[in-house]
């Protein structure tokens, strides 16, 4: 899973450029940028504390865990110690906590700025990502996250409707948690308005690399999240060769649409004024709000 | 031996140890240290001792009750009853006494010859013995003097550091908050004794099918807004952050971590236990309340900077998800759901316990802060890690606990709690369910709200550079304090990790209630610490901790010497677009929740006032000073307490006209009076 998330990143670059009539770096760039800084030597600031030292470490380990306990390609071998739809938000809560008291650490203007936006943003998505996947779990009758990706591809008949609109307030989360459009800038690296890489402007060297690697691996945990519970076509449902080579290219394939919708969404569209974010947020939690009354 | 332990003289040992902790204290208060010693060592004998008979208790098979003394009023009897819930609550509170009493002997010393350690001893074991006192009682009039020690006594500590005005405000505010409330307890059990005859607890309830409905919703109103104020529920909060933080940093940590949960013991006692079988309206009334409180609580709690009001803000909230359980409890239970109504009071006790662990460990965090630097607002901490690396340690751990991040113990209570109104999304029918997803859209916001909070108060005391000269020079705290840290943050780990044993433990203090007598819980655990709630959700916290645990260690472990190591790390300067970096340059506490502030502008009224000096008033060109004021309106004084207080003053001038100073008048009264109570009479 780490060994694809870079891939998705460099897609998205390519599909804009392409957008922008630009030729673009190739899609492989990103692991040669990881390479690149894993090699380079550190600048730690004077008032960093542990916190800022082990924060990469802490970031990127928790997104292995979420990695490994959401579904990817098969919907069968239930694990149930850790894919709760709740155990997961709150792991991912883990990842915000360090990185925006990382942010505060050093004490520059721009990390506290960026702290305090990522958990304004953060806190009023929490409501649309629990609803969103509560309505699935509650269609399905299992928060388990293997479970509902096993039981929503029977459901489509009866609840279409709930299960769309749950995507949608999904979808606008996905966007603020991986610090996308119309939220962030993730291209921007020098912006009053800039949120995620406000606080990791202090990073470099090996440490900038797994802050840049995790946001990967998140970017592709809520991506593999969407692709897989809310349309979990192609999984392999059994342990059969055949399921299991046709779940890869579905994965696949599902990823690259998701991959470039973000892509096309970023290309026309202007980031919102920070004060327009919570109506976003706030939108996401109704419509889950209504895909919940409307289960059967 | 254990029958020993667990038996009314097991019980009385442990009334005993404190009584004598109490008088102890006083005798030597001449004597400072001697009466520290004298106060410590019997506070934590006691709390042992409590630790120990709860546990018994626990794992009994019967309750412990008895009458202590042939009571020479008719109405009064000194009577206990310990079942398996009282024996829980003892469990809470003699578990945190334990931590504060080892935390105190360190913490106090600074009133040495300052104030009488002598009288902080006794008031500290009156209040820990009054709390006992409460969750024994089994007559109401008894229950009502132990609730008047515990809340008196609880006066003077908030007092105890007298030479602070506001410290005396507060405490006034306290009083007369608690005594209002006290006054709805007791009109609360003259309707039952009314219609039931008796105050002892078990006649209440066997005859419970006396009183009429109209009569039980009174009671269940005047419950709630009496042990409601204890609890610190809004809006009959306003006593609470002002009050707790007032009090020594141990007493803090004990009103917010335990003496707040003597209201929730009540409610469960009434509600769950004495008057069933209850109308629906009931529970769903409670998660409106519990919302309310929560959503509100983290809300205020982002605008504070002073570090204690702050924390007392969150008990607010965290009282709010226990209520979201209980009320999830009463709600099935009207429904005839007994199964799922056990799910919902495993998840209200089970936070108790772990609100009881986390915020005390908070409190004593912050008074260690408190105790170096002399300061409470938080604007003027920063860069606190570097010289108090090992209380920084304990506070993250609690901030992790408290925003529910796991594998701490909050997370497995709140992730109950979640079940609980899950299941109520999920099976009920319309009207019901909606409060449900509104009281689980709450709960979604305020964990969210609350991580917020956390990291500004981690962030901005911990974190940065100091922003005062009392940061910079604090140094660690002493010996029993950090010990005292170390051991509830430790606490709050197994808890977590232990999870499914204490989640089991709990489920058959339900059972020993008489509703739930035959009822499987929905959520069930096993052996390996799993919970697993009916076929809907499992977790696992050792599986869990140790893929957390494993994966930090394979990627520190590899990057650290598997990648390419011949790089040098260098220290530098924070850059900061090449100007020279001033602590006045980091995000503060108000920077920091403005934005939440501002998006939630319509409940918090965020106010701005702008005021310059000029050098000179006529031309007004060149500003000398400019002061802002940001503010944030308190709601509840202003639409509901002013008002009420407003209405009084105007009833109390009126009946100054009765006071005409004129004997003949007064005389002229009393007959009045006599003649209308002898016709009432007749």
């Amino acid at each position: 899973m780490p060994a694809l998330s870079p891939l998705g990143i460099g897609v998205i670059r390519k599909i804009k450029a392409k957008l922008q009539n630009r030729r673009g770096a190739g899609i492989f760039q990103p692991y040669k940028d990881l390479w690149k800084l894993l090699h380079k030597d550190e600048i730690l600031s004077n008032d960093a504390s542990w916190i800022f030292k082990f924060a990469p470490f802490v970031i990127f380990a928790v997104t292995l865990v979420v990695g490994a306990s959401i579904p990817l390609l098969a919907s069968f071998l239930p694990n149930t110690a850790t894919s709760d739809m709740l155990v997961i938000i709150y792991m991912l809560a883990i990842c915000t906590f360090f990185l925006a008291l990382a942010g505060m650490d050093i004490g520059s203007a721009f990390g506290g700025f960026g702290s305090s936006r990522e958990m304004t943003l953060s806190a009023l998505a929490e409501g649309g990502l629990i609803f969103s996947l509560l309505t699935l779990a509650i269609i399905s009758r299992t928060s388990n996250l293997f479970g509902i990706s096993h039981a929503i591809i029977s459901a489509y008949g009866n609840s279409f409707l709930p299960i769309l609109l749950a995507f949608s307030g999904f979808f606008i989360v996905l966007l603020a948690e991986t610090a996308r459009f119309p939220f962030d800038n993730p291209a921007t690296h020098l912006e009053l308005t800039m949120i995620h890489e406000a606080m990791i402007l202090e990073y470099s060297g090996k440490r900038l690399a797994l802050m840049e690697w995790a946001s990967a691996n998140k970017l592709l945990i809520f991506a593999s999240l969407g692709a897989n519970l809310f349309f979990p076509w192609g999984m392999a449902n059994g342990l059969d060769i055949n399921a299991i080579l046709i779940s890869v290219p579905a994965f696949a394939v599902k990823l690259l649409v998701f991959y470039a919708s973000i892509a096309v969404i970023e290309s026309c569209m202007a980031k919102y004024r920070f004060f327009r974010l919570p109506n976003l947020l706030i939108i996401s939690f109704i419509l889950n709000v209504f895909a919940i009354g409307l289960i059967k | 031996m254990i029958n020993a332990i667990a038996s009314q003289s097991g019980f009385l040992v442990l009334l005993s140890l404190f009584a004598v902790g109490a008088a102890g204290s006083l005798l030597l208060r001449r004597n400072d240290r001697l009466a520290n010693y004298w106060n410590g060592f019997f506070a934590i004998a006691g709390s042992l001792w409590g630790i120990l008979f709860s546990l018994v208790l626990l794992n009994a098979t019967r309750a412990v009750s008895f009458a202590a003394a042939p009571s020479i009023f008719p109405l009064l009897s000194i009577s206990f009853k310990i079942d398996k819930l009282s024996a829980f609550f003892i469990f809470v509170i003699t578990l945190i006494t334990l931590f504060c009493s080892i935390y105190g002997i360190g913490y106090i010393r600074h009133f040495y010859n300052k104030y009488s350690i002598g009288a902080l001893g006794l008031f500290y074991h009156l209040f820990v013995l009054g709390m006992l006192l409460v969750v024994t009682a089994d007559n109401g009039l008894f229950f009502l003097i132990a609730w008047e020690i515990m809340s008196v006594v609880s006066y003077f500590l908030v007092i105890y550091d007298r030479n602070d005005e506001k410290n005396i405000k507060a405490g006034f505010l306290y009083l007369v908050m608690t005594h209002i409330a006290t006054a709805f307890i007791v009109f609360a059990f003259l309707l039952l004794y009314k219609f039931t005859g008796s105050f002892d607890f078990d006649a209440i309830k066997s005859g419970v099918s006396l009183i009429p409905s109209a009569v039980k919703n009174a009671v269940f109103v005047l419950a709630i807004i009496g042990f409601g104020t204890k609890a610190g529920i809004i809006p009959f909060h306003i006593w609470l952050p002002g009050a707790h933080p007032a009090a020594p940093s141990h007493v803090s940590a004990l009103m917010s971590g335990v003496m707040i949960k003597t209201g929730i013991y009540m409610l469960i006692r009434i509600f769950l236990d004495m008057l069933q079988p209850v109308p629906l309206w009931w529970g769903l009334g409670l998660l409106v309340i519990g919302s309310v409180s929560s959503l509100l609580g983290v809300l205020y709690a982002l605008t504070e900077h002073d570090i204690k009001r702050l924390l007392a803000y969150h008990s607010i909230e965290n009282i709010g998800i226990i209520l979201l359980g209980l009320g999830s409890s009463l709600s099935f239970l009207s429904l005839g759901m007994p199964s799922l109504s056990l799910l919902g009071l495993v998840a209200a006790l089970f936070h108790t316990l772990n609100h009881a662990t986390f915020k005390s460990l908070l409190f004593l965090s912050a008074g260690s802060v408190i105790n170096e630097t002399h300061i409470r607002n938080m604007e003027k901490y920063g860069g606190l890690i570097k010289n108090m690396p090992q209380t920084a340690l304990f506070f993250l751990v609690g901030s992790m606990a408290i925003s529910a991040l796991p594998p701490f113990n909050g997370f497995f209570s709140e992730w109950l709690t979640f079940q609980a109104l899950f299941q109520g999304v999920s099976t009920l029918a319309v009207s019901a369910k909606w409060v449900f997803v509104a009281a689980a859209g709450a709960l979604a916001f305020t964990g969210g709200l609350a991580l917020a909070c956390f990291v500004k108060a981690f962030g901005v005391t911990f974190l940065a550079r100091p922003r005062s000269g009392e940061a910079q020079e604090a140094g660690e705290s002493s010996f029993s304090l950090r010990f005292a840290m170390g051991a509830l943050a430790a606490l709050t780990l197994l808890f977590g990790i232990f999870s499914g044993h204490i989640t089991s433990l709990i489920n058959r203090v339900g059972n020993d209630l008489s509703v739930f007598s035959c009822t499987t819980s929905f959520v069930s655990a096993f052996p390996d610490q799993s919970l697993a709630v009916g076929s809907f959700s499992t977790v696992s916290a050792p599986v869990l901790l140790a893929f957390l645990v494993a994966a930090f260690i394979v990627v520190l472990l590899t990057i650290k010497y598997l990648v390419y190591k011949n790089q040098k790390v260098t220290t530098g300067l924070t850059w900061d677009c090449g100007t020279d970096l001033t602590p006045r340059m980091e995000i503060t506490a108000t920077g920091f929740a403005r934005s939440i502030v501002t998006i939630f502008k319509a409940v918090l009224k965020p106010g701005i006032s702008n005021a310059t000096e000029y050098l000179d008033e006529e031309s007004r060109y060149v500003p000398q000073s400019r002061t802002v004021i940001l503010s944030v309106k308190d709601m509840y004084k202003s639409y509901l307490y002013k008002p009420l207080d407003k209405i009084a003053a105007a009833m109390s001038e009126r009946a100054k006209g009765i006071q005409s100073g004129n004997i003949n008048a007064y005389i002229l009264y009393i007959l009045t009076a006599l003649l209308i109570a002898l016709l009432l009479v007749k």
